[in-house]
């Protein structure tokens, strides 16, 4: 049966997108152009308390040992210059670093989905065929998702922003720990490895819907086999390059610090997110009365590896923080004392809503199968998991001047809309069962 | 309860799952199924209870949750404080992040063997035990369906032979 776009969602999409972009425009207009703007902006915002958040303020840049040293006089007037200057840039920053964050989410999500569908090809998965046609849906927005990271990174090599200090050759002529990262952090080589890493990504999913498409009407299996190569091949490709592409799009954006286990952990992000949107995606369809061939069964293993990649995430989650928190080496601590001083909320915030939220309600083995709790325990872990790129990026490029304004929601409502737009519009261009696929009728069989 | 029983073989899974229906759909009380290795869906045919080993595990793993944080409160903080990681704080919250492990691999402990202790004594299995497995073909390739006669010996060996049985014997149980 195909699937007709319904006009209620698509004017739901296009609504979050206006909305979004009018919160975007709000956010960029009204952050400030001078230093002077910037000051009154934190005067309104904390009134009396502008002492405290000077107090705070050297907490966030620490790592800097010059800076460090200047907060011991903090009365100096040179001091408050320079900390006004920095505010200025933070709040410059942040319109940018929330519509970044939110490009960068979404696009995580389709990214993620694109693994988790190249693991059941690769693995000849017996359980999942019926789901190819809703993740080669979510895939779609991979392209156009990529190209808005993309172009959000190359407007800030060509410094419209400051979310990526290395890029600014004022920066790294007075700071030698960046300048020895030059041959792997310059603008060049930085873009043409986005444009390589997305190119790699997009050929195999159009490769691997093209074959998708025509193993529905094949007599042979050809097809599904060249399917298999091209999804072993991918996921060799993938690990690495998105391992890179997190140095890269997220970790560089705080130069000084560094984390080895980053790739991983930015992957378990997208794992669970992109199989949470599987889950919610399918669940949808399936209340709109598709995917009728999509049992109980099916949910319940998708609510498994969302159980599953949550705990995963965690112990990710954790083994970064537990390693740098014992060492306790300033260049590194740096990293979570801005974030437990700064950002305490939606740090721990988020450990409650990936980890405690979906440990707890999908634990018991039948709550996976009944259709609200994966709702709500998805729900949960996609914000959770936007609060988890949140904290990846703004404590790095706005210090401690954050808060969800009008910019985060208006960036996080114009790319869920943009993401529903493009997903359902691909879910309309082939039947939602890949009929052909040689597992299908163990799939469709397929009980718990 | 009668001490006569039919036992009747299955060389396949397959049939095994549908013969399994069949008996139960002609009201006849199945008293226990052998087999070489875990059937899928055999539990659901023969309509046993669910098992209740999951909300014990939580229940254990919980427990070993609880004796860490105390065992470690006890070791660290209490009767020998310590430095850690440069931290003398001799706080258990402040601490906490380095017994993370500690908490995880003891729930994970606790779970572990108690899930199995609570199993072996559900089953009334303990070491040394004789096995109780009537035709030693059922741990090679056979399937082994038992079922107690009450006056219905005829009636009973057509239909498992219906059901595709390979050997259908009556068994005259000595205890």
């Amino acid at each position: 049966m195909m699937y007709t776009f319904p006009n209620k969602l698509r004017n739901l999409a296009i609504v979050f997108m206006a909305v979004g972009l009018i919160g975007l425009v709000y956010g960029f207009i009204s952050a400030p152009t001078t230093v002077a703007e910037a000051k009154a902006i934190v005067a309104a915002n904390h009134g009396e308390g502008h002492g405290t958040t000077h107090e705070t303020a050297p907490a966030s840049h620490g790592a800097d040992a010059s800076h460090a040293e200047v907060s011991e006089h903090a009365a100096d007037a040179t001091h408050d210059a320079e900390h006004d200057e920095h505010v200025f840039h933070q709040l410059s920053n942040k319109p940018w670093a929330a519509l970044y964050v939110a490009a960068f989410f979404f696009f995580m999500i389709s990214l993620g989905v694109l693994a988790f569908y190249a693991i059941q090809r690769a693995a000849q998965a017996g359980w999942s065929p019926v789901l190819y046609r809703v993740m080669e849906g979510i895939t779609a927005y991979l392209l156009p998702g990529g190209i808005i990271v993309i172009v959000i990174l190359g407007l800030s090599g060509m410094h419209l922003n400051h979310l990526f200090i290395w890029m600014d050759p004022e920066v790294v002529a007075h700071d030698k720990l960046i300048a020895g990262k030059t041959g792997f952090l310059n603008v060049p080589f930085f873009l043409t490895r986005a444009v390589i890493f997305l190119s790699g990504w997009s050929l195999y999913r159009y490769f691997s819907r093209k074959f998708s498409l025509a193993q529905d009407q094949a007599n042979d299996i050809s097809n599904h086999k060249k399917n298999f190569r091209i999804s072993a091949a991918f996921l060799v490709f993938y690990i690495v390059t998105e391992s890179i592409m997190s140095w890269d799009w997220v970790m560089s954006i705080d130069p000084h610090w560094f984390s080895t286990l980053f790739g991983w952990y930015v992957f378990a992000s997208m794992f669970v997110s992109g199989i949470t949107t599987i889950a919610l995606v399918t669940i949808y369809l399936k209340s709109k009365g598709y995917l009728e061939f999509v049992n109980d069964s099916h949910i319940h293993d998708l609510g498994k590896f969302m159980f599953g990649i949550s705990v995963f995430w965690t112990y990710l989650w954790f083994s970064q923080f537990m390693l740098i928190w014992y060492s306790n080496i300033p260049e590194e601590v740096t990293y979570f004392i801005t974030r437990i001083e700064d950002y305490n909320l939606p740090f721990f915030g988020m450990l409650v809503m990936n980890f405690i939220f979906p440990l707890l309600i999908l634990m018991n083995s039948d709550y996976k199968r009944i259709n609200y709790f994966i709702v709500m325990a998805g729900i949960v872990i996609i914000l959770g998991h936007y609060m988890d790129v949140f904290n990846m990026i703004m404590p790095s490029a706005v210090g401690d001047q954050w808060f969800i304004g009008s910019a985060e929601i208006g960036g996080f409502l114009f790319f869920l809309g943009l993401f529903i737009f493009i997903v359902f519009k691909e879910l309309t261009k082939a039947p939602l069962l890949a009929k052909g696929d040689p597992y299908m009728g163990e799939s469709e069989r397929f009980h718990y | 309860m009668s001490d006569k029983v039919v036992h009747a073989l299955y060389d396949d899974d397959d049939v095994l799952l549908s013969a399994v229906k069949m008996i139960r759909s002609e009201k006849h009380h199945i008293e226990e199924v052998y087999t070489p290795f875990p059937v899928h869906g055999l539990d659901k045919a023969l309509g046993l209870e669910d098992t209740r080993i999951a909300i014990m595990a939580f229940i254990y793993g919980c427990i070993g949750l609880c004796v860490a944080v105390a065992m470690m409160n006890f070791i660290m903080i209490e009767d020998w404080p310590q430095n850690i990681g440069g931290k003398p704080s001799f706080s258990y919250l402040e601490n906490m992040p380095a017994f993370v492990p500690i908490m995880f691999e003891m729930t994970v402990f606790f779970a572990a063997h108690l899930m199995v202790i609570t199993f072996y004594m559900r089953s009334k299995l303990w070491p040394f035990k004789k096995a109780e497995n009537p035709n030693p073909l059922t741990t090679d390739d056979k399937f082994l369906v038992e079922i107690g006669i009450h006056d219905n010996e005829k009636e009973l060996q057509t239909l498992l032979k219906k059901s595709g049985a390979v050997e259908v014997s009556i068994i005259e149980k000595s205890e």
